[in-house]
């Protein structure tokens, strides 16, 4: 049994330890938000925040996430940065077919809780880690600078 | 027996009045069938207060739903076809939302293949262009006529304006929730009349995506996400080689891991059944399987390619001919030559493909990203020897397609049915492939091989054009290819080749459909003109150099017949600065600008690429302009999505993608080896959309052809050299 605090919640969970964070949070807890694109870190579908990082959850076991905050896309509007990011993906319709947009999200959230005003360059080194196949880039970019310009 | 249901002689005189709209009996079984993003078939909703058809569900509350048939794979569909409906009902485009229909043929056939339903070769528009927009007037009809005869006042009198039906003469109003019940007992109009685009008040504007929000907190279903009561959940063990055959396989470690329910052979290989993702995957990992791989195929990427090759030395199939071509090329006085090289490429949704098949007594209920339902229909009826009527489909959203969930073979939708039906019991089985296993198992972009010829007579004139082309055929073997395959030319292999819209007066295309390949290939976006589009406007180009001719203007002067074509290319180059010099390149670096031209699925697309090739012939995209003429501009920003989306879709195969064998073994296996574009790597993309009021056209895949030549064909402005090898090789172009 391992205790989880996902989203503010207490979870208690009965799997392996070396469980990939992603399949606990989806199959276990029904969180199913965070995506599987790739099992090896190489897409960014996955993408959760651990004590406000973003991680890449399906190479996180679930034994690394114990006494650390687990924050979902499913949570992500509970902060200002979070809402501020949802609101620019929806004003200028970034999502195509979506799927890798909760781990765009969560990513763009972390970049923004670290630096509130990022340039293009800023942009592109945050967000290299999350593929779309549909590739909304030119909107992501765009979003996050209308979040950025939302917050100041 | 509902109230809803519309029984009235008018309607069958409707059915007979040949504007494609289906009126439907609303039974409650079919509501409660029709599943959709968010729900999945799994949640029967209240009826609603009126049906008027089957596009169109208008609630109490005064709710619009507007029933999809068509999957939203991000091609902006869904919201699309709303479009389409709230115009001419006049909603209020806020209370709009929309579901995925379920699989009836009957109802929901796609008006360009006939009698089947399913999602593909940019058509959603195209086929749905009157019929929704008939949905929608029909309902507004009945709507006006149910408040004409509770207010007493003249039909014509009353007005409709974002979902508020208006007397404004009595100053009367009232929502389509207080008519909805009334509006059901009318008489379906057999004769509404469309809006004149004049009065147009959503489309060509902005409607906003139905799917947005859904998709970024989270609560969008893929088939990925549904969780059923005692879902089973299946990861299988695949053959190492096309071909290959099982011969035994042990499953101890298998069946020691906690959590693994079963252990069952398939046609396909082993699938190892659990309660999770995660425990199947370590099962189906832990398995140990011999195979006799003794017929498999052992053929290596380069070994097919150098029997295309010589292949291309011969004469093919006659798929176009105009003129004489062979007498023009023995009396030129110049004769251009070109060959191209194209690999397998895999469509690598970011959703790896899944399905989800529940099998018990005669029904069979499936949950999937459906894009070809009648196709599925029948390929499941035939495994579990039932009707295709007895299988029910609930279309989730597709995390992007691309072409590969419109599976000819039904593929991965007989795996997952093969599992229930070997399984057995009563219980939902949902098969996953895990990147390697999506990337490994096929169903690829054919790999081509092309060959040109042109020739130029003595007073600069090209004069002919040869071209040849060998790959495998997409349709042959397929359920489509008796409609696609004629005197031996598939018709999506010459796609774009034979339809060149240059005067060119002598005109040649040959193929080659080689058989022995067991490779499995697929519709890839854009699928013939993935390829033709290339061969064909990068040699167009190497012939304008040779006569010294600007590539654009070139175009222009061949393009006399085809007006449309000359308009959208000289948008493109007048947006692009086509005429003023392009800005200086950093030390080191070469900058070039090209341009591509191309028809698909009926509309014209016009890109111009601006690149910067470093020391190290690594290849950076700037800018592309595109211009495009699809008809009527249903949604333009959707379009600009498109044309977005299309050229980031294209660049990854244009900078990086390919799938090779490597002695028949497929040698990439996920986002590390099978390189996908990423942000930094996205240019700038400009689109500009040229305005029409003819009927709309594709849009999903038209963004995707140009890309690959215009950037092509910048690469030699910069450089001098001519890419004949897709992707790019850096090597090659090293300064």
């Amino acid at each position: 049994m391992l205790k989880l605090n996902v989203n503010g919640q207490k979870k208690t969970v009965d799997v392996a330890p070396d469980t990939p964070l992603l399949w606990v949070l989806r199959d276990t807890l029904s969180l199913t938000g965070t995506k599987y694109g790739c099992g090896q870190a190489l897409c960014g579908a996955c993408t959760v925040h651990l004590d406000g990082q973003a991680v890449r959850s399906c190479v996180l076991p679930v034994s690394v996430a114990v006494g650390k905050k687990v924050t979902t896309i499913e949570a992500v509007d509970a902060q200002k940065i979070g809402k501020a990011v949802q609101a620019a993906w929806q004003a200028i319709d970034v999502v195509q077919c979506g799927y890798c947009q909760s781990g765009q999200v969560m990513s763009a959230v972390a970049l923004l809780s670290a630096n509130r005003n990022p340039t293009d360059a800023d942009i592109d080194a945050a967000m290299a880690g999350n593929v779309c196949r549909c590739a909304t880039y030119q909107r992501i970019r765009a979003a996050i600078h209308d979040a950025a310009k939302a917050l100041s | 027996m509902s109230n809803n249901r519309i029984s009235n002689v008018s309607r069958r005189d409707f059915l007979q009045g040949g504007v494609g709209l289906t009126l439907a009996f609303v039974l409650p079984e079919l509501v409660s069938a029709a599943a959709g993003p968010g729900k999945a078939g799994v949640v029967s909703q209240a009826l609603p207060a009126f049906e008027p058809n089957a596009f169109l569900r208008i609630g109490a509350d005064s709710s619009v739903t507007v029933i999809s048939k068509h999957l939203e794979m991000g091609q902006g569909t869904y919201t699309g076809l709303a479009t389409l409906v709230a115009e001419e009902l006049d909603a209020d485009w806020g209370a709009v939302r929309v579901e995925g229909a379920p699989a009836d043929a009957k109802r929901y056939n796609n008006l360009l293949w006939g009698p089947a339903q399913g999602t593909g070769g940019s058509t959603a528009m195209a086929n749905c262009w009157i019929q929704m927009r008939t949905a929608g007037a029909t309902a507004r009809a009945m709507l006006i006529t149910a408040a004409a005869g509770r207010w007493n006042v003249p039909a014509r009198e009353i007005t409709i304006n974002a979902g508020r039906i208006i007397h404004s003469g009595n100053n009367l109003s009232g929502s389509f929730g207080d008519f909805a019940q009334e509006a059901a007992k009318q008489a379906v109009p057999v004769d509404v009349s469309l809006k004149d685009p004049s009065q147009f008040v959503l489309i060509g504007k902005t409607a906003r995506r139905k799917d947005s929000f859904e998709k970024i907190n989270g609560k969008a279903m893929f088939t990925q996400d549904i969780h059923l009561p005692d879902m089973l959940t299946a990861v299988v063990l695949h053959p190492p080689r096309f071909g290959a055959k099982l011969v035994s396989f042990d499953a101890k470690k298998t069946k020691a891991i906690k959590g693994v329910v079963a252990v069952v052979q398939i046609p396909q290989g082993v699938a190892v059944l659990a309660k999770d993702t995660w425990t199947a995957k370590k099962g189906r990992d832990a398995l140990i399987a011999n195979w006799d791989e003794s017929n498999a195929f052992k053929l290596g990427s380069d070994e097919i390619m150098t029997r295309y090759q010589a292949l291309a030395k011969t004469p093919g199939a006659v798929a176009k001919q105009t003129g004489d071509v062979q007498a023009s090329l023995t009396g030129a006085v110049k004769v251009i030559d070109a060959s191209f090289d194209f690999p397998y490429l895999a469509h690598a949704a970011m959703e790896p493909m899944n399905c989800i098949v529940q099998y018990n007594n005669g029904l069979c209920e499936v949950w999937n990203g459906e894009q070809l339902h009648t196709g599925d229909q029948y390929a499941l009826a035939g495994l579990f020897g039932i009707k295709p009527e007895q299988v029910r489909i609930n279309m989730l959203y597709a995390g992007g397609s691309f072409g590969r969930r419109a599976s000819k073979d039904s593929d991965y939708v007989l795996e997952a049915a093969h599992i229930a039906k070997a399984y057995g019991a009563n219980v939902p089985v949902k098969l996953v492939w895990l990147r390697e296993d999506d990337m490994r198992a096929g169903y690829y972009r054919p790999m081509f091989h092309h060959k040109l010829q042109a020739a130029i007579d003595d007073q600069g004139r090209l004069v002919a054009w040869k071209h040849r082309l060998v790959g495998q055929s997409i349709m042959k073997g397929s359920g489509f290819e008796s409609a696609f395959v004629k005197d031996g030319i598939d018709a999506i292999s010459v796609e774009g080749a034979v339809s060149l819209p240059y005067k060119i007066p002598n005109f040649l295309v040959e193929l080659h459909t080689p058989t022995d390949i067991p490779v499995p290939v697929l519709w890839w976006r854009s699928v013939g003109s993935s390829h033709t589009a290339y061969s064909t406007e990068v040699f167009f180009d190497q012939v304008a150099s040779a006569l010294n001719k600007d590539p654009v203007a070139f175009r222009l002067e061949l393009l006399s017949e085809h007006p449309r074509h000359a308009a959208v290319l000289k948008l493109a180059a007048e947006r692009a600065g086509w005429s003023a010099p392009l800005s200086a390149s950093a030390f080191g670096e070469r900058r070039g600008r090209g341009v591509a031209l191309h028809e698909s699925f009926n509309s014209i697309v016009a890109q111009i690429a601006e690149v910067t090739v470093r020391a190290d012939g690594s290849v950076k995209v700037d800018r592309v302009v595109c211009a495009v003429d699809c008809g009527v501009a249903i949604n333009p920003d959707n379009i600009r999505s498109q044309m977005e989306g299309g050229v980031g879709f294209a660049l990854s195969s244009v900078l990086y993608g390919e799938i090779t064998l490597k002695e028949g073994r497929v040698e990439q296996g996920n986002f590390d080896t099978y390189l996908p574009l990423r942000i930094n790597d996205m240019p700038r993309v400009e689109v500009h959309i040229v305005k029409s009021d003819a009927a709309p056209t594709g849009i999903g895949e038209p963004g995707v052809p140009p890309v690959a030549p215009a950037v092509a064909n910048a690469v030699a402005q910069a450089t001098g050299k001519r890419v004949t090898r897709l992707p790019i090789r850096p090597a090659d172009l090293k300064a």
